[in-house]
């Protein structure tokens, strides 16, 4: 039995005529300690995946199953790391990660909680920033914080939703290597949601693309049997790694157009004559 | 220091005064010196217009009055009651002046005398203070009312007075319209059953709210030695200004970041903590708004309902001079109506700076 399981799992929004699937059929294993990352194109239904897991939303057919039991709604025990930090801008970072240790040991004593919430943001380095309010920190640091506050829960499973795609190039490497750290040390089952191939090969065990919504299915997957640590410059010259690379970029480029050429055919232009009425123009010029 | 006060300045609104504190310390005199023009002396110019504006067509009216009064004399009685007339106008007497646009002048006059009757009345007060205190002991060992001043209020009095019922009417509008928009706010379908009434009923003129207060509080008080003017208008204050906040309030609440609500489930907490620690602190910006311009309306109607409710205040003061027709009427009304602005002015900057000190602003970044 799979740690965490998706059976045909699919998910529409809106009514009527303007419903829409947003995935369908999906299916999705993932074992225990398993680091999994899922590239898609934007809009292709990845955050929509996330909260189904996260328990956030339901699905409208299949189930979702985390160690064998359905998810009926959010746990500490799949803490989520949000594409926009969602950080709460009236609480500094003590309270925002303070918050969430709160709520998940409730029976910690006050000094307890503290000691964790200042353990947690000194691991990743933001112990002289912890009275600072989020607007006060810049993208890199939010992004931290949010790290901070999906793991201090101590949950199982972190569920990260395109959490580096805000970021400019060299801070998220760097954030990249601080996660694959934390990771790395108690090897907690992680699935990371990207758009970002490179990103997906250093970081993860299995790489499973997303095809483009509507009706996102997942396609096949790639297993990466690359050694860990991974070295983002020497990874450069690995031939597997450049193998790896490009049949998923192929697999990615291929969909794509299949999506493109698929929307073309879709549009049928309304048949528009133009509307002279000399009289008009007449009328409106000035006198 | 000089930080610290710049800092404090901009908090409370006043940054315009920035550009001549870092001039003081002679820190950058050239961009410092713009400022200043910018910041200081161009308002300073904008009021002087103003003033010269008003002055020439206050001379003006004054001269089209005096004139029309010079022919009736003319035409009623003839070259000599004309000639009176004049002569009697421009010996500045007060029986015979034009009664028009009061000059900046005269109302500055207006405000001098009203500030030396309000010493007068203050001094009058405490001798009579003085002069009842052995009795007011004596009737308090006895358990009776004490004696109170009956005198005519002073305008420094009326001012207080109208501050104290916009209070009033402002907390009462606060504590109405605040955890009825929460309620609102939170449920959808109380929303909506109860949206019709607070649309029909928020554009209802002061006027008319002060008549139903009026109808209820009369009922209400009846046989009761309750100061009913005074609750009269404070309530009719607070009914009035009271639904800015409330809409404000129940759409800061049902308008929460959807981002917020999914951290709330994400760390489930429970319905309490998701309104006081989630939705709560992330409405407060427009809560404030709302409380704001509450305050605001609630500044304006007052003078409107003071006037008809006979409660004493600015309002019933600006009337009575209206009603009065003295020589210097126009000119303290004049008075009454700077002092109007500049105290909701003051009003408007302190809930300024309520507001950003509990609230947070959000980067947009």
């Amino acid at each position: 039995m799979a740690y965490i399981e998706l059976k045909n799992v699919s998910k529409s929004f809106g009514s009527g005529k303007d419903r829409t699937q947003v995935l369908s059929n999906i299916n999705l294993e993932i074992e225990e300690g398993e680091f999994v990352a899922i590239v898609g194109f934007t809009g292709s239904g990845k955050t929509t995946l996330i909260n189904l897991i996260s328990g956030l939303i339901q699905p409208d057919e299949g189930q979702v199953l985390f160690k064998g039991e359905p998810v009926n709604g959010p746990s500490h025990e799949r803490g989520v790391i949000f594409q926009n930090y969602s950080l709460l801008p009236w609480l500094n970072v003590r309270n925002n990660v303070g918050m969430a240790v709160k709520e998940a040991f409730k029976k910690m004593t006050k000094r307890d909680r503290n000691n964790r919430v200042e353990n947690y943001v000194d691991m990743v380095n933001l112990l002289p920033a912890i009275n600072k309010k989020p607007k006060e920190l810049s993208g890199g640091m939010r992004q931290r914080v949010s790290v901070t506050r999906a793991l201090s829960m101590s949950p199982e499973v972190i569920l990260m939703d395109e959490p580096l795609s805000a970021l400019d190039a060299l801070t998220r490497g760097n954030l990249q290597q601080e996660i694959l750290k934390i990771w790395n040390k108690d090897k907690k089952t992680a699935l990371l949601i990207t758009n970002d191939v490179d990103e997906g090969i250093l970081m993860a065990d299995r790489i499973i693309p997303l095809k483009p919504g509507p009706k996102a299915t997942l396609g096949p997957e790639y297993k990466i049997n690359l050694e860990r640590p991974r070295d983002k410059t020497a990874l450069n010259h690995n031939d597997e790694y450049k193998k790896l690379r490009n049949s998923i970029m192929e697999y990615l480029i291929q969909i794509g157009e299949q999506r493109a050429s698929k929307k073309e055919t879709n549009y049928v232009l309304p048949e528009i004559k133009p509307l002279i009425k000399p009289a008009t123009f007449r009328r409106m010029s000035f006198r | 220091m000089k930080d610290r006060s710049i800092h404090i300045l901009n908090f409370v609104g006043l940054g315009f005064f920035e550009p001549a504190i870092r001039l003081a310390t002679g820190e950058e005199v050239k961009k410092n010196l713009i400022g200043l023009f910018k910041k200081i002396l161009l308002p300073i110019l904008s009021i002087s217009l103003f003033l010269i504006l008003w002055h020439s067509g206050a001379a003006y009216l004054y001269n089209v009055e005096k004139s029309a009064r010079i022919e009736k004399a003319l035409s009623d009685r003839g070259e000599t009651a004309a000639l009176e007339m004049k002569t009697c106008i421009e010996s500045g007497d007060v029986s015979c002046q034009p009664n028009t646009l009061p000059s900046p002048a005269q109302v500055w006059m207006a405000y001098k005398s009203l500030l030396a009757d309000h010493r007068i009345i203050t001094e009058k007060k405490a001798a009579f203070a003085e002069k009842v205190a052995t009795t007011n002991a004596k009737r308090e060992a006895q358990g009776l009312s004490l004696i109170e001043y009956t005198g005519r209020p002073s305008f420094v009095d009326q001012i207080l007075t109208s501050l104290k019922t916009v209070f009033a009417g402002f907390l009462l509008a606060l504590f109405i319209a605040v955890p009825i928009g929460i309620m609102l706010g939170l449920s959808p379908t109380l929303r909506s059953s109860v949206n019709w009434l607070i649309q029909i009923f928020k554009p209802v003129s002061p006027v008319v709210w002060l008549l139903l207060v009026f109808m209820i509080v009369k009922t209400l008080t009846r046989g009761s030695d309750a100061d009913s003017a005074f609750i009269i208008s404070f309530i009719s204050v607070g009914l009035c200004s009271m639904w800015a906040t409330l809409v404000n309030t129940s759409m800061g609440v049902s308008s929460v970041d959807k981002d917020y609500i999914n951290v709330a489930k994400v760390l489930q907490l429970n319905v309490g903590q998701k309104v006081f620690k989630i939705i709560l602190p992330s409405s407060f910006p427009l809560i404030f708004t709302g409380l704001r311009i509450t305050l605001s309306v609630a500044w304006m109607v007052l003078i409107a309902i003071e006037l008809l409710a006979q409660s004493p205040g600015l309002g019933s003061f600006v009337w009575e001079e209206f009603q009065n027709g003295a020589n210097d009427s126009n000119s303290k009304i004049i008075v009454a109506m700077f002092v109007i602005g500049i105290i909701g002015f003051l009003l408007d900057r302190i809930m300024l700076t309520i507001q950003k000190f509990v609230t947070f602003t959000e980067e947009t970044a």
